[in-house]
């Protein structure tokens, strides 16, 4: 059946039933029954906004419904095809892909703004579900996970663990029951790839897992995603429900014998729930603290069964593999590092965004060529990969090709994506304390060097940043760092010394400047600065002293004005809002 | 971690009938799905926008957990809360690209408009401020969200005009 559009439902609201009521009977009056297809969804989202409908192709949200504005709803938009400007709810639309720069090739992203992700009949047109059908009916297991070995796949999420390998143990472990799970936590903050697969090409992470879970024998597999993204959440829905009505996931799937199944499962903010051990955990409904391994959860994962686990990217790729072939893939990228990658550029480059590139180029390209370099003509600095357990890389690195091993040669990671670009605006001791802070925020407790040696080095961070920095502090937080790495108990201490580390050895000098001559040279750390208005060009327009959060300029119109340093808070408002440029920071 | 009470308000979800029965159907909705626990917390929180420490009594008795093991979930995870929120919720994103492009001075602004420190609820109850991690719209930094609104490329002089449309 191919329906026209499809509204979803949330079955959240009290009067859902009324509402659903009203709009079956409207759709049976207008004789639209078998062109619009009615969902029904645990919740949409917020629920100060129930009762409340999302149609789709167009992704209209409709909100606080009533059953005759539900009618009216059917009569306009579906039947009619008009928007009822005043029931809908205005959100920022999902932008959509620019059109590749020269740099990029797109496999992954290959259909993103290009398929409806809400119709599975646009992904099947693209030979959506053909590798899963070559797997079940034409492979064994062992072939695909040949193919899988060929392409040199490495994970996504971090790490860059062979998947045909991760794979292989999950196989060979025995157990009643065997999971596959997908790791759609994203937590690193500026990172979105994940969150741009999920929404806009669902069906080829799906197709990738039934892959995984065809190979080692899996019947069940999770979803796990961040509450975070609600938008992700509910494609993911519709997208597992018509692959069910399709016949794609279930039982039996294309004659072969072969059932599996899925389910989502949402995270509720804790970032070290992307560990694969403790978003087991977090899936068995605990507190999401990481264990040791091994156990490796190929052996021993979601209760206590063999289970594979992979990142959305890692999974979206593997439909291609087995359609284009390994050889295909590995004919991308480096010797080591195989295939294309997405970063989520962002920071202080002239086109932020998602970029899919292949493995082996030069940051320089990805900064310049991809990124249209540094916004507003300014200098580069460093560019920050890997998220708060990777590191700043700094200009000299700039022709230094992106794969897993060079990385981590110059003190940072892959990591999921993030690649935050930073300019001669950006301190770098602020950005090292700017990730301590966020993983001593993060650290779940567990283990002694994480929870406590964080919380020192942050301690020590922001002192420098505040101008109370000693002669030794920067060994000090060498030596911390060095403690941390080697005695935490998951990836998430083990990583957490690297912005400092990599900011200690390529930017000494900055740190020198904060502790000894109590100056900040990029103009950042609020205790060490000052801002003043320039007589000279102050032309008394009052803009300032409006916008000031703490009412510390005074002057009247037409007159120079004056900011008191021992009210301000240096947050720079004013000298954003200045029409002449008369505040300058000292 | 704000101090909780163990006093029963009146608007309770445990005292009022409605609210008792959403919470009923939730749990018999959920119980016997393994993982149980996360499953219900989520679904509560998202429909009454907090756990009271009555409504962790209630779920440690329905769903046979030990109380001490609900309240670690709680207070594990940063997205519950135990005690309501305003009527809307004002998040501004802290994630590295908002950070670098701007975040720190949203809040300074925010927290003057609304006269609240983050973490706070305005006395007419009408906005609570928080931070937030990522949300994933970076190239849009600075962000903030309201509700579930994305508000992307926010100029502090702009705030107060984007608070009205909030009621
Ligand atoms: C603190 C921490 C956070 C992590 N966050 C994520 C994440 O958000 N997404 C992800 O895919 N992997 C994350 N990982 C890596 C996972 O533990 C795991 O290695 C990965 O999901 C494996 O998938 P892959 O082999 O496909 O990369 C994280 C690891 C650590 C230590
Ligand atoms: S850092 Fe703010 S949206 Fe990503």
């Amino acid at each position: 059946m191919v329906y026209r559009a499809h509204v979803l439902l949330s079955s959240a609201a009290e009067q859902s039933g009324e509402i659903e009521q009203a709009l079956l009977d409207s759709l049976y009056n207008l004789n639209l029954q078998d062109e619009v297809q009615v969902l029904e969804v645990a919740t949409l989202g917020n629920p100060r906004l129930e009762p409340q409908i999302v149609v789709y192709p167009e992704g209209i949200q409709y909100v606080k419904l009533t059953p005759e504005n539900v009618q009216h709803i059917v009569e306009e938009h579906l039947y009619k095809g008009r928007l009822v400007e005043d029931l809908m709810y205005v959100e920022e639309p999902v932008e959509p892909l620019p059109a590749p720069s020269t740099k990029e090739i797109r496999v992954v992203l290959r259909n993103i703004g290009k398929i409806d992700p809400l119709n599975i009949e646009d992904y099947i047109a693209e030979n959506g579900y053909q590798a899963l059908a070559k797997a079940l009916t034409e492979m064994t297991p062992e072939e695909v996970m040949e193919e899988m070995k060929i392409s040199g796949l490495r994970g996504r999420g971090g790490a860059g663990f062979p998947t045909w390998l991760k794979w292989s143990f999950a196989q060979r472990a025995s157990g009643d029951a065997k999971y596959v799970i997908c790791n759609g936590d994203e937590g690193d903050p500026g990172a979105f790839m994940n969150r741009r697969v999920l929404e806009g090409d669902p069906h080829s992470v799906i197709e990738g897992m039934a892959i995984a879970a065809y190979v080692i024998g899996a019947e069940k597999g999770y979803f796990y995603v961040r509450a975070e993204y609600p938008i992700a959440i509910n494609t993911l829905r519709v997208a597992i429900e018509q692959a069910r009505e399709y016949g794609l996931l279930g039982e039996n799937i294309f004659g072969s014998g072969f059932d599996f199944d899925i389910e989502i499962r949402m995270g509720a903010g804790a970032f070290v729930c992307g560990e694969e051990t403790a978003l087991m955990h977090s899936i068995e409904g605990k507190r999401g603290m990481p264990r040791t391994r091994p156990p490796f959860p190929a052996q021993s994962g979601l209760w206590q069964k063999p289970t594979n686990i992979n990142n959305v990217e890692s999974y979206a790729n593997v439909p291609q593999i087995l359609l284009k072939g390994g050889e295909w893939f590995a004919s991308m990228g480096t010797e080591k590092s195989k295939g294309t990658k997405t970063f989520a550029i962002a920071g202080k480059v002239k086109r932020t965004g998602l970029v899919e590139v292949p493995l082996g180029i030069t940051i320089r390209e990805i900064v310049y060529d991809v990124g249209g370099g540094i916004l507003n003509d300014k200098k580069f600095k460093a560019v920050q990969t890997g998220g708060p357990m990777g590191g700043c890389i700094p200009e000299q690195y700039l022709d230094m090709p992106v794969d897993y091993e060079t990385l981590g040669k110059v003190g940072s990671i892959m990591g999921s994506g993030g690649f935050v670009v930073m300019d001669e605006e950006t301190c770098m001791v602020d950005i090292a304390r700017f990730f301590m802070e966020f993983v001593q925020d993060e650290s779940c407790g567990k283990c002694v060097p994480c929870r406590v040696g964080t919380r020192r080095m942050l301690e020590i961070l922001t002192d420098i940043c505040e101008g109370r920095g000693k002669p030794g502090d920067i060994e000090r937080l060498e030596e911390l760092g060095e403690y941390i790495r080697k005695g935490s108990l998951c990836g998430l201490g083990q990583g957490a010394p690297n912005p400092v580390l990599s900011t200690i050895k390529y930017f000494r000098d900055e740190y020198e400047a904060h502790i000894y001559d109590k100056q900040c040279p990029a103009k950042v750390c609020r205790k060490l600065i000052e801002y003043k208005i320039d007589p000279d060009t102050c032309i008394g327009c009052t803009r300032c002293a409006r916008n000031c959060p703490v009412n510390c300029i005074s002057g009247e119109a037409k007159e120079v004005h004056v900011i008191n340093p021992d009210v301000c808070i240096r947050c720079g408002i004013c000298s954003q809002v200045c029409p002449v440029d008369a505040v300058h920071i000292y | 971690m704000n101090v909780v009470s163990t006093e029963i308000m009146p608007d309770d979800p445990v005292v009022v009938p409605e609210k008792k029965a959403h919470m009923d159907a939730i749990l018999d909705a959920n119980r016997d799905r393994p993982g149980a626990t996360m499953l219900v917390l989520t679904l509560l929180q998202e429909e009454f926008g907090y756990v009271s420490l009555p409504m962790q009594n209630y779920i440690s008795e329905q769903l046979k957990v030990p109380l001490s093991h609900i309240y670690g979930v709680l207070t594990f995870y940063s997205s519950f809360r135990m005690t309501p929120i305003g009527r809307h919720q004002v998040n501004v994103c802290m994630g590295t690209a908002c950070y670098v492009r701007g975040g720190p001075t949203v809040i300074d602004k925010l927290e003057q408009v609304l006269g609240v420190k983050v973490g706070e609820t305005t006395e007419d109850n009408r906005f609570t401020l928080d931070i937030c991690r990522c949300v994933g719209a970076c190239s849009q930094a600075p962000v903030v969200m309201i509700d579930d609104d994305v508000i992307g490329r926010v100029k502090p002089q702009d705030i107060a005009k984007l608070l009205r449309k909030y009621e």
